[in-house]
């Protein structure tokens, strides 16, 4: 368990080609574990084209219940329910509900229920390099309190015990909240996936000082970096005085597209092109960071 | 709590009662004019439409509109379509307010570069252990859902406020009340006013912090009345989505046409469809032709408001952070497809109907 170490990729904003960066990585890094984090919008299973060889059910949240025949309208849920879940007819609307349980302790009749159901599936693969995949997916709009991002981490991890492969590549959620801090929380190395848009250098400054504030080693990469060089430059010395190791700098590829159509990465599509090349390039600079932990 | 209240006679006074001043001037420049919808109500026609009843009205007491832009997966242009969008509907006279949701990364402000004008701290609530009355029961931290009170013997519970949603449970439990509450700080609120006197809210959360969803919910509680919301939702379809798309009147869906695209787009629209929200796609950067989209399209009746195509300029005027509309007016014309679409689905006039 000790030797194990743990990359996270992330990009604070999403569309960075982030999921494309992990694929390709995944497919040079034979000796690994992927781990899909972005739980409700999972990708990296499109790449890595697995078999699928166990599925194990998440379960989400509680939720409450009223059970209408035998509630006596006394109200006290409605006054103890601060997320205005529980309407003047006393039905629970699933959506509002944030599970906290006082509506169930508090209900003098004890009429409410209060139980968690199916919420998504959690899925132990193997890719196409016949190295192991971890992916989940959640149940559209359910909560992602971040449960099923430790799932997906702690099954990856188990895998990587049981089989001795000393590396996990996890795909990180996009933003800054709770699934993010729930895949950050005790890894060795943050990369992270930008682009040299103003909006990009914004998210940038807020997700490496959530890296550095989980104290994992922080890399950079930009993606579609003559998009604009300017930023690029920024970015770089910004990473730089950050103390964050700057990787490289990817260009724009219009053949990514070609890559997810086909199911495989940029490596595969377009092995001579020079987004192939600084993969390969950012490879080797991630191996030697590894070494280095 | 905002510090500052919007009323009436300040808007009065800034000119959004009267539309947008100043810059309209120039709107000729813009082509706005004669791109300008027809007022009347477009028939509901064909399968496509999801909701015929205009819904504007009745959800709140006022007239305005939830208009939210969402995506799934990230980066597919939403926040361009949002600016755009506000931009295109402030410059056609009418009342714009853009709420930005996506409260982990927000980038609106980037683009409509409104001056801050107040700033506001966003709060929850989060227990206190009055250490004298407790008789370390546990009561409290059995309870509590999140493991946000643990209890060591002989000890007063030990609070985690970041595990802690507010929710005021452990309060009413405590058999000796010796739980107060406290206000803890997980973000801020910043207003002001931007481009074309587009008012504008956005939340940011405290890094490291995870509640999303109560800053999401306060920045939503800064809508104006009478004016039309655009709102910029978090990336992703989980609680974030359903949190700023509950209320809505009609989702603008952005996606691209590749296989990620896709596969988060069908997640976001079931979420929106098992709201009951009515919906409608803008397919950006729309080069490469993409079957599965467009068979996705079909199978699922989904109506198509706009297609932007793939343009390398267009991403580097968003690089720098410019109105794409106004930097490249021959764009005008597909948000202007955009707007006759939303009021064809929504079954009411959007420019210069609302006010
Ligand atoms: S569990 Fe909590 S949030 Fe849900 S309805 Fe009951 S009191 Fe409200
Ligand atoms: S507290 Fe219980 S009995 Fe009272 S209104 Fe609520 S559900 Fe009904
Ligand atoms: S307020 Fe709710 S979440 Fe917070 S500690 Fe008390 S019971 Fe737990
Ligand atoms: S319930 Fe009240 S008395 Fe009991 S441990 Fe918690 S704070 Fe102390």
């Amino acid at each position: 368990m000790n030797n194990i170490k743990e990359i996270v990729v992330v990009s604070g904003k999403g569309g960075t080609g982030k999921t494309s960066v992990v694929g390709a990585l995944a497919s040079l890094l034979t000796n690994r574990v992927a781990a899909d984090c972005d739980v409700d919008a999972a990708n990296l299973h499109m790449i890595l084209n697995p078999v699928v060889i166990e599925e194990k059910a998440f379960i989400g949240g509680k939720k409450a219940t009223i059970d209408l025949s035998r509630c006596t309208g006394c109200g006290t849920c409605r006054e103890v329910c601060r997320f205005q879940a529980i309407s003047e007819g006393y039905v629970v609307d699933h959506r509002q509900c944030e599970g906290c349980g006082a509506c169930y302790f508090l209900c003098p009749a004890g009429v409410v229920d209060f139980s968690s159901s199916y919420a998504g599936s959690c899925y132990i693969c193997r890719d196409k390099y016949s190295a192991p995949l971890v992916y989940a997916e959640l149940l559209p709009g359910e909560e992602n309190s971040g449960k099923l991002v430790a799932m997906v981490r702690n099954e990856a991890r188990s895998l990587a015990e049981k089989s001795g492969t000393p590396l996990v590549i996890v795909d990180g959620p996009p933003g800054i909240g709770c699934p993010v801090i729930s895949s950050m929380t005790g890894v060795h190395v943050a990369v992270v996936v930008t682009e040299p848009t103003i909006s990009g250098v914004h998210d940038l400054e807020r997700i490496i000082d959530l890296a550095q504030f989980f104290k994992c080693k922080t890399a950079v990469v930009v993606n579609k970096g003559d998009v604009n060089p300017d930023y690029c430059k920024r970015i770089e010395e910004y990473s730089t005085t950050k103390g964050c190791t700057f990787l490289g700098v990817i260009p724009y590829e219009p053949r990514i597209t070609e890559a997810q159509i086909r199911a495989t990465t940029i490596l595969d599509v377009a092995p001579d092109s020079p987004t192939s090349e600084i993969i390969r390039v950012i490879h080797k600079k991630l191996l030697t960071i590894l070494e280095e932990l | 709590m905002p510090v500052r209240v919007w009323d009436a006679g300040r808007e009065e006074e800034a000119g959004w009662a009267e539309g947008p001043s100043g810059l309209l001037k120039n709107a000729s420049a813009l082509s706005v004019e004669k791109d300008r919808p027809t007022r009347e109500v477009l028939p509901a026609s064909s399968k496509n439409v999801r909701s015929a009843e205009p819904r504007w009205y009745g959800r709140r007491q006022d007239r305005s509109m939830n208009i939210v832009i969402a995506s799934g997966k990230g980066g597919t242009g939403k926040t361009t379509i949002a600016v755009n969008l506000a931009y295109f509907l402030a410059r056609s006279g009418q009342v714009v307010q853009y709420l930005d949701c996506d409260v982990e990364e927000p980038n609106g402000h980037l683009f409509l570069k409104p001056r801050i004008e107040s700033q506001v701290s966003a709060t929850v609530m989060v227990p206190t252990i009055v250490e004298k009355k407790c008789n370390f029961c546990g009561e409290c931290s059995t309870k509590c859902q999140y493991n946000a009170l643990v209890s060591l013997p002989g000890i007063p519970p030990l609070v985690f406020p970041g595990l802690c949603h507010g929710c005021g449970l452990c309060i009413h439990v405590c058999p000796e009340n010796a739980i107060a509450e406290d206000k803890r700080k997980i973000g801020r609120l910043e207003k002001g006013v931007g481009l074309e006197n587009i008012s504008c809210v956005h939340g940011v959360l405290n890094v490291g912090e995870a509640m999303a969803v109560p800053l999401i919910r306060k920045v939503k509680d800064c809508g104006l009345d009478n004016c039309v919301h655009i709102i910029d939702a978090p990336p992703g379809t989980a609680c974030p989505l359903v949190a700023t798309i509950g209320d809505a009147d009609l989702a603008i869906m952005v996606t691209e046409p590749t296989p990620f695209g896709l596969h988060d787009l069908s997640i976001a629209v079931s979420v929106a469809e098992k709201l009951s929200i009515p919906l409608g796609l803008v397919i950006n950067r729309d080069t490469n032709h993409f079957p599965p989209l467009e068979r996705y399209i079909e199978k699922h009746s989904l109506d198509v408001f706009t297609r932007i195509p793939e343009d390398r300029r267009i991403a580097e005027h968003y690089s720098k952070g410019d109105i794409i509309i106004s930097a490249l007016p021959e764009y005008t014309s597909r948000i202007h497809d955009l707007v006759s679409s939303m009021e064809r689905v929504s079954g009411t006039t959007i420019i210069g109907g609302a006010v």
